[in-house]
Parts: C-alpha cells; structure tokens; sequence
C-alpha cells in the first residue's frame, strides 16, 4: 500500500509540476488542482496507513484508546485545506479571467510571449 | 510636586511610558486652531512624567532599581522590562523637565499657519521613544525604543515638508542613525548573549563574562556605531547639520537634551561593562576627540547661528565621548555632570537663537549685530549660556570642563594620547571660547544691524521664560553645585559606578591647580584668537583644511551607488516573468529537499509495507493514468483535461476513503463538484486555444529545450515527493497531540467524531480564522467580478446559443430560449423535487458532524450543491425571480454566529472559543448532541454555504450580465450583492 500511494503521490506531484510551468493560465490552474490533491494525500500518509479505523470513538472511556484509530490530526488539517483550495482556486480563476479581460491574453505573464 | 514621597507601585513607570504616547493621539487629532490645548498638554504631560520620575527619588537614592516587568514573550525570555536607576533618574527628568520648557517655547514660536497640533503630536511621540530607551529594563527593548526615536526625529526634522532641506535633512538623519539602529540591533544581541541574558542589570551584573566572551569585540564595535551614528561621533557627525532644517524648538529638544544624548546616555548605560578594556579606550577615545576637535574647528567658521551651536553640538558630545573613552571612574563622573550641563546650556542657546531668527529673520552672524539694544534681557540671557558654552566660571560648564581637563592631565594607557591630551584639550577649550565669544560679540554688540525687514522687538515674557529658567540653572550650578545638581549627580554616579565610585569634590574653587590654569590659558587665548581673526572668520565660506571633506557628498555618493547597485542587481537577477519565478521556487524546493539526502542518505524505515490491495492499485493506474492525461490535455483540450482532473480526484477520494478519513471522502467528492462547476463557468471566458502558434516545422529550439527542462524538473519533484512519502510511511509514527485528542474528543469535546471536535472545539480558533480567509475570498472574487471586463472575442454568444436561437427562431411557435427549457424539463422537474431533499441532507449532515462524519464544511457545501443546481436546471432569472439568495448576509451571519459564540464563552468566564456540551434526547428521534460547538458550526456552515453561492454565482452572473463594452441591447446588469 505504501509504495502504491507514494507512487501516487509522486505521479500527481509531476503532473501537476509540469502543469505550473505552462504558459496558459487554464494549465496552471489545473496543476495547482492536482498538486494539491498530492500535498493532501501526503499530509494525510504523515499520520501513517490505516484502513477500517476511522477516528470515531465510543462514547465509553475504554474505547478511546489512540492506537484503535486512524491519526485524526492530519485529517483535520486536510479537511480544512480541501475547502481553502477550492476558494484559491476561484479566486485565481477570477483572477486570471479578469487579467484576460485586461490584457486580451490567458498567459500567465499578461503578454504573449512564446508559447 | 508630589514631594519625595516613595512610590511602591512601580505600575507608575509604566504610566510615565504611555502618557506621552496617549497625548501624541490626543494631540494628532486635535483641530487646527487647537494649539493651546496641545501645547497645554504636551506641557503637563511631561510635568505630570517629572512628577512621577520625581517621587521616584527616595528609591533610586536609596541605591535601589525600580523594576516593573510584565510578561510578553516569556518564552523566549523577552518582557516588558521597566527599570529606573539613580542614573536613568536623572537622565529621565532631564528629558521630561526640558521637555515641558520646550512645549513651552513651542507655544509661542510656532506660527499659527503652520500644523501646531501635529507638531505637538510628533514632539510627545518622540518624547515617549526617548523615555523608553531611559527606562528600558531589556536590551532589545532599548533598540526598540531607539528605532523610534530615530523614526520620530524623522518626522520632527522634517516637519516642514515642504522644504527641500527639511525633508534631505530628515532623510540624512534617519538613514544614518537607522543603519547605526540596525548594528546597535546586532550588537546588542551578541552582547545579550554573551550575557546569557537580554536583562538590563543582569548584563551589568556580567562584566567578567562579557569581556571575556569571544564576541566582545564585535559586539563592541557594533555597538559604538550605533552609539556614534545617533551622537554624531566623527565620520558620522555630517547629518546633524543638516538636521538644523528642523523648526528651532525642535533643534533645542533634539540637540540639547534628547536624541544625541541617546548615544550617550547608552555609552554610560553600558559603561561598567563594556570600558575598561584596550579596544574601547582605542576606539572611543580618538573618536571622541577626534569628534572634539573637528567640531570646535568647524564651528569657529559657521556663519548661520544654528550652524555654530550645531558643530559646538558635535564638539561638545566628542568631549563627552572622549571622557567616557578613558575609562576612569572619574571620567565617567565627568562624562554624567557635563551631559547634564551640556543639555542646560545648550537648550538655552538654541531657544535664544530661535527668538534672533524670529526678531530679525535671518540668522546669519555677518548681517546680525548690535542687537542688545533691542533685547537686552534675551541678549544677557544668551550671554550667559554662551559663556557657560565657553566654560567661564561661576557657570555650570565650567565645572564639568574643570573635571575634563582634570583628567585629560591624568595617565591613562601610556600612548602618545596621554602626551597629547593636555595640549589638545586646552585648544579644543580655546575653540570654544572662540566661536562662544564671536556669537556673542557678533550678535549683540557693535552698531545697529542695518537690512532688517523691521526694528527686532524684545521677545515677549512666555517664550523668555523657559530660556530664564534655564540660565538660572546654569548659573545656580555654576556657584553653587554640591547645593543644587551634588546629590542628584552623587545618586547617578552611584549607580554606574557602583562601589568603584571615585571622591570628586563638587566646588567653583579648588586653589591654583593646572586645570585651573589650562582653563585660563583657553580663555585667554580664545580671546586673543577673535580679536586677532575676526574679520577673516566672517570672510571664510568653510572651514579651512577639512572644509573639503563633504560627509554629505560622501553620503549621497553612497546613497546613489547602493541605489544603482540595487538596481543592476534587480536587472541581473530579478524576472517579472511567472514561469521562470515558479522554476525557480521549485528547483529551490528540490535543492532544499535533496541536501539532507545527499548527506544522510536515504533509507526506507523499518516498518514492514501492509499487504497492497490489488484494487488499490487498480485504483490508482486509473488515477495516475487521469492525472498524466489531464496533464497532457489541458492545453488543447480543456474539458477533457477537466474530466480527467475530476478522476484524478475521484482517486484521491475513493483512497480517503479506504484509509479511513471519511470526513475527507465527503468533503472532497462534494468539493469536487464545486470545483467542476467553478471551471466549467470559467472556460466561457477563455480565448480559443489555436492549435500552436509554431506553424509547422518552425518551432524554435529552445522551445523544445525548455519544454524537456520543464519535464525534467516535474519528473524530478514528483520522484522527490513519492521517495520522500514511501521514506515517511515506512518509519513508526512519533508520538504527536492526536494522542490527547482521541482522548479527550467525548470526554472533553461531547463528540465521537474526533475530526470534527478537532475542528469546532480543540482547534477552533484555527477554524474561524479559516472561515474568515473563505469570507475574504468570496468578497474579493465578488468585487473583481463587479467590474469585470471580458476579452472582446468572448463577448459574443457561444456557439451552441446561436444556434439553438436559430433553431427557435425557424420553428413555427416556438420563442428564443425554447429549445434549451424543453431540453432541460426533466432534469428540472428532478431537481426541483430533489432540492428540498438535498437541503434537509445538508442539516443532517451538518447535525450529525460532531458524532459522525458530516459536519459544518461538508453540510455547508451540501446546501450549496443544491442551490447551484436549481441555478444549473432553471437558469439564473428564473431561479431569482422566486429564490433569493443573499450570500453576503450568509456569510456575516455566520462570521458572527461563530465568533459570537466564542465571545459568549468569554461572558462565562471561559476563554474564547470554549465550548459546552449535552445531548438532548427528542422522542421519536433520539439524542441529538447538543454542544455548543454545533453553534460554532452552524456558523461554518453558513459561512460555507455563503462564500460558495457568492463566487458560483458572480462568475454565472456576468454570462447574463450586459458587457461593458457593448451596453446596448442585452439584459440590464445584475449583482449578487442585492436580490434582483
């Protein structure tokens, strides 16, 4: 399991790193999205593999033992990081779409330059 | 005054601190025409201060510190630190006492056309700086303080903007003690460390240490440039020249008693540990006499009235340099008596200079003469301070400069200084009594002064009056001192010096002694000198010999070639260009990722990997496979790409899922249909992808270059990050705080849902900062959107509305718009039905979250899914005609139901933000968990739901919105803000 989501954490990460570096707006927003599902996906594996245990406790003392559940702290980060991007990402395609308005271009630099 | 009654309470410290600074926010907002009352308060204000310092006197005589310490940053070992000691007392009232005269003079100098009630606003600010590096108990507080005052002097010497000299002379002034700020900076925190403590009277209390620790010189030298920078110390003495561009009171605070004194009153401070040793006598000593005699030279040839008492400024600060140079406790003794003299007299001078200048308009010593006949009282009253300048006796100056060249005549390290500190202290002293002697005889004596715009008047009684006062000090010093300044001075000399306190006799007459004779030779020969040379000295322009040496041009050299060296290096180095930023920053990542590998090496853990689950990967081939394709397609083919995101993100969510994070799963799939419509409203508006600018075979190399450096990089980063992760996964978990929260979720928190708690209980200051960056977001892609102009090409219908028109159009009873409402009739009767059903999941998710997954974001998005959806299916005018949505008013309700809740905590004499919890049993229903977290929530929830509907909507707005470069013909504009 390991290997397989640090493979998909890797194959994200590139995808997403490729499309940053793209002279097109769409591109890069895009590359963001996918960048971060990986930094989610890896904030997540830091409180290590888990399946079957999510952090959802009995409400008696004797069930609240941490090592029956899933880490919850990463995934709390994460939840709150999920919604973060989405406002990120609206608000760097209003951005961009406001600079295209602009500049009459959807480079990244506000003039076409190479491709 | 109160009388030396001993105040326990060293809260009074603190009060001193603030009064000035709450009167500089009185007076800053004071109306123009108020300038009685802001001079009336800067006045009592620091009356109010020496009143406070004053009831301090039987402590700090006592031999004791007054100590007030708050906590701040415990942590880190930095608190509010107070201290007055018998030195700081005296260096206390003296910036308060001068202070009042000052206001005082102010009052009556400043005319009413200028801004009087800001000038009063920025003398009490600089005043409260001032006290603040006095009564400062930590080092870094010092610094603090000491930026202040280099900032507040910045604006007073500027305070005539409107003149180009006042503003370069402000300019000078702060650059140069704001670079010595910065080493002063450094230096005092090497000093604190050598120390082991940032603590005033623990590093005094660390001599030994201090002088021993490796960084004793650095920390010296950085010190003294700061120290030297603020006091004008020769080669940094240029800027307080230009600095006389500020009004004269300004000059009389700023010069006499305070800002210059800072570096000073720090060298004292500092003394007991830092003197003593080779380097400090080396440094401070030939810059101080250094500093000494350039300035008694170049004041003899100054021809603006200012000009003079600012280079006997600089000459007189050198002096007191040097006397802190040797290293004796006498010369320390000295160096306090003659700092407190300098401020009287000095104060004094510049005021009565200020009444000339007003008088006659000009202040230059060649047009001035003869003025005693016209004021006879100013005219004695600055004959008097001049000579105390001049160190005649019976005046104040005189001791003090007794003590000098008492001690000039004393061996202290056997170099060639020794030999020749007698002789050049007695040609400084002459200097003085030159140039003291010319600005007296020049101004007031000799025949009337012709050229005048009108007859100089005598100055009235008020602004006299803070000149009498202070003369009379000098002179009651000057005849009797062990009656008026001995205690006083006793107490400081005290506290610095501590046991090793010399015997010094405070007395005008100590028989025929040498210094008595050296005294004489100056004054004799001071004499002789102007009456020799004063006709030349009103025909030199510049002081002969280092009349050359501009420290201003040397300044502005400097200045231009920093500047122009800046701007190269922008040019070298810098790029406004995105890409070549963002290659940048990832290839800094990369570096700073792979050092610790290069050095350490890399290793998998020890944990063993658990079983891979063939449909996983499965899972993520698909995943991976959408990721690559999105990644290929996003350029040409950008729904395409959309879709593949939206599998790439499935993935993401489906491994949520199965590596038990079901909040997460939620979340992410409801977010991802966000997200999904979010883009697709935003491909409107982007311009038609052609298939490549490059027409075939014409690509340049570099492209591909480029492109296959890209690759690299991406290939590299995403190997970095999969090694990276499989390296983490593999090694035991080290023990974190999810341990206590796991713990405490039900117990402390009323939730099973330990996530959830985590968000509206343990970390729920987190969570309300996280809504408030949502509700900022919203409103800023809010007001983008309001004045958003598209590109002209998108302006135009689609393609697909064109042709459904024409359609509608051709068809027999059919209008325009038909065609997509016939299209979408079943979609719409569904979601129509389904939208109350959506909404009701949307609270019960929002209900359950504290117990099971669900909870305010996911709830949040829920409720906004399916308001979108009713947009989708029945078009944004119809949805609004009967729905209205307002999201701004969700938002703020939310903002405050969450943070309301938290401030309710506060009324019950909790923190903010804790929270209660019980359930309630319903019947039929069951317990329901009823935490006041769920208020919290609740306020998630609307704040989510608001910010969501906002953006969605203002991007869907401007496809119905009339275009702002075509406004006729097309629907009148809408805005989400207000319901249609």
């Amino acid at each position: 399991m390991e290997i397989v989501l640090a493979l998909a954490i890797g194959v994200l990460t590139a995808s997403g790193l490729w499309l940053i570096f793209r002279p097109r707006t769409f591109q890069v927003i895009l590359g963001l999205s996918l960048l971060s599902y990986a930094v989610n996906l890896f904030i997540l594996a830091a409180g290590r593999l888990r399946s079957d245990a999510p952090p959802i406790v009995g409400r008696d003392p004797a069930s609240a033992d941490p090592a029956l559940y899933a880490d919850p702290l990463p995934q709390a980060l994460v939840l709150t990081a999920i919604v973060i991007s989405f406002a990120t990402t609206a608000l760097l395609l209003v951005v961009l779409l406001a600079s295209r308005g602009l500049t009459g271009t959807d480079h990244v630099d506000g003039e076409d330059g190479e491709a | 005054m109160e009388g030396a009654v001993a105040v326990d309470d060293m809260r009074f410290l603190l009060l001193v601190l603030i009064l000035p600074f709450a009167g500089s926010a009185i007076a800053a907002f004071l109306p123009q025409r108020g300038r009685d009352v802001a001079a009336s308060l800067t006045g009592l204000n620091a009356i109010a201060g020496a009143t406070i310092i004053a009831s301090f006197y039987p402590v700090v005589s006592a031999g004791e510190v007054a100590r007030l310490e708050m906590a701040w940053l415990p942590t880190l070992g930095l608190n509010l630190t107070l201290r007055l000691d018998g030195f700081t007392w005296l260096f206390a009232m003296l910036v308060l006492v001068i202070g009042a005269l000052v206001s005082l003079y102010a009052r009556y100098y400043m005319a009413p056309t200028d801004p009087v009630p800001r000038f009063f606003a920025f003398l009490q600010a600089f005043t409260g700086a001032m006290l603040g590096i006095v009564l400062s108990g930590n080092l870094i507080q010092i610094a603090f303080f000491w930026e202040l005052t280099g900032l507040f002097s910045f604006l007073l010497i500027g305070y005539w903007h409107h003149n180009q000299s006042a503003r370069d002379g402000a300019r000078m002034a702060l650059i140069v003690t704001g670079a010595g700020g910065v080493c002063l900076l450094l230096g005092l925190m090497l000093l604190g460390r050598a120390a082991g403590s940032y603590d005033v009277d623990a590093v005094l209390a660390a001599r030994t240490a201090i002088q021993n620790d490796a960084a004793y010189l650095p920390a010296l030298i950085l010190i003294l440039l700061g120290a030297f920078t603020k006091s004008a110390q020769v080669p940094f003495h240029f800027w307080l020249p230009h600095a006389m561009a500020a009004p004269t009171p300004v000059s009389a605070y700023l010069h006499s008693a305070t800002l210059v004194k800072a570096g000073i009153f720090l060298l004292i401070l500092l003394w007991p540990v830092l003197a003593g040793t080779e380097s400090w006598f080396l440094i401070v000593t030939s810059v101080g006499l250094a500093t000494l005699l350039v300035g008694a030279w170049s004041a003899i040839f100054q021809q603006d009235l200012k000009g003079l008492l600012a280079y006997s400024t600089i000459s007189h600060l050198g002096l007191i340099t040097l006397l802190l140079g040797l290293g004796s406790p006498l010369g320390a003794v000295a160096a306090i008596f003659h700092t407190v003299n300098h401020a009287t007299f000095k104060a004094s001078l510049f005021m009565a200079v200020g009444i000339i200048d007003r008088e006659t308009g000009t202040r230059d010593l060649r047009l001035l003469s003869g003025l005693v006949r016209f004021m006879p009282i100013t005219a004695t009253l600055a004959m008097v301070a001049a000579a105390a300048m001049a160190g005649v006796p019976l005046l104040n100056g005189f001791l003090s400069k007794e003590m000098f060249l008492a001690e000039a005549l004393q061996t202290h390290s056997g170099t060639v200084i020794d030999v020749a500190l007698p002789y050049l202290a007695t040609l400084a002293s002459m200097f003085s009594v030159l140039y003291s002697v010319r600005f007296i005889h020049q101004t007031f004596f000799g025949p009337a002064p012709s050229g005048l715009r009108h007859e100089p008047r005598e100055a009235p009684p008020w602004i006299r009056l803070p000149i009498e006062i202070l003369v009379v000090t000098c002179l009651l010093v000057g005849v009797l001192p062990a009656l008026t300044i001995g205690p006083f001075l006793a107490t400081a000399v005290g506290s610095v010096l501590g046991e090793s306190a010399p015997a010094y006799s405070l007395a005008v007459w100590h028989g025929f002694t040498v210094p008595l004779l050296m005294s004489f030779v100056a004054l004799l020969g001071g004499l002789a000198l102007y009456i020799l040379f004063s006709a030349q000295l009103n025909a030199t322009e510049q002081p002969p010999f280092i009349g050359r040496l501009k420290g201003r041009r040397t300044f502005e050299a400097v200045l231009a070639a920093i500047v122009q060296a800046a701007r190269a290096l922008l040019r070298w180095l810098g790029t406004k260009r995105l890409q070549v930023q963002l290659r940048l920053v990832i290839l800094a990542a990369l570096v700073a990722g792979t050092l610790p590998f290069l050095r350490f090496g890399y290793s998998r853990g020890p944990l063993p990997d658990t079983l891979i689950d063939p449909i996983f990967g499965l899972l993520w081939i698909l995943g991976g496979a959408c990721a690559i394709a999105a990644a290929a397609l996003a350029k040409f083919h950008r729904l395409v790409a959309l879709v593949l995101l939206g599998g790439a993100g499935l993935a993401t969510c489906i491994s949520f899922i199965w590596l038990s994070a079901p909040d997460l799963a939620l979340t992410q799939l409801l977010v991802e249909i966000v997200t999904l419509v979010l883009l697709l409203l935003g491909l409107r508006w982007l311009p038609q992808r052609l298939p490549d600018i490059w027409p075939a075979g014409s690509k340049p190399g570099t492209v591909g270059f480029r492109r296959g450096g890209d690759l690299l990089i991406a290939l590299l980063g995403g190997a970095g990050m999969a090694a990276l992760a499989y390296a983490m996964m593999t090694r035991p978990l080290p023990g974190s705080l999810s341990r206590y929260y796991v713990e405490q979720a039900y117990p402390g928190g009323g939730g099973t849902n330990v996530v959830n708690v985590i968000l509206v209980d343990f970390r729920a200051f987190d969570t309300l900062g996280e809504i408030t960056v949502l509700a900022i977001v919203a409103l800023t892609v809010f007001t983008l959107l309001r004045r958003f102009r598209p590109a002209p090409e998108s302006i135009q219908m689609p393609a697909q509305q064109h042709r459904q028109n024409a359609f509608d159009d051709a068809r027999e009873g059919h209008k325009r718009g038909d065609t997509l409402v016939h299209y979408l009739l079943v979609p719409r009767a569904i979601i129509q039905w389904l939208f109350p059903v959506i909404l009701m999941f949307a609270i019960y998710l929002l209900m359950r979250g504290h117990d099971l997954p669900g909870g305010g974001f996911a709830g949040g998005i829920t409720a906004s899914i399916a308001i979108i959806l009713l947009y989708i299916a029945n078009g944004t005018r119809a949805v609004e005609a009967t729905l209205q949505v307002v999201p701004v008013r969700w938002i703020s309700a939310g903002l405050l139901c969450a943070s309301g809740m938290g401030l309710a905590a506060l009324a019950f004499g909790y923190p903010f933000l804790t929270s209660h919890s019980r359930y309630l049993a319903i019947p039929w229903i069951g317990d329901i968990p009823l935490a006041t977290a769920l208020i919290f929530d609740i306020g998630v929830f609307a704040v989510v739901v608001g910010t969501t509907v906002l953006i969605l909507i203002a991007i869907a707005h401007q496809s119905i919105r009339a275009p702002r470069a075509k406004p006729v013909n097309a629907a009148p504009s809408t805005s989400v803000g207000e319901p249609v």
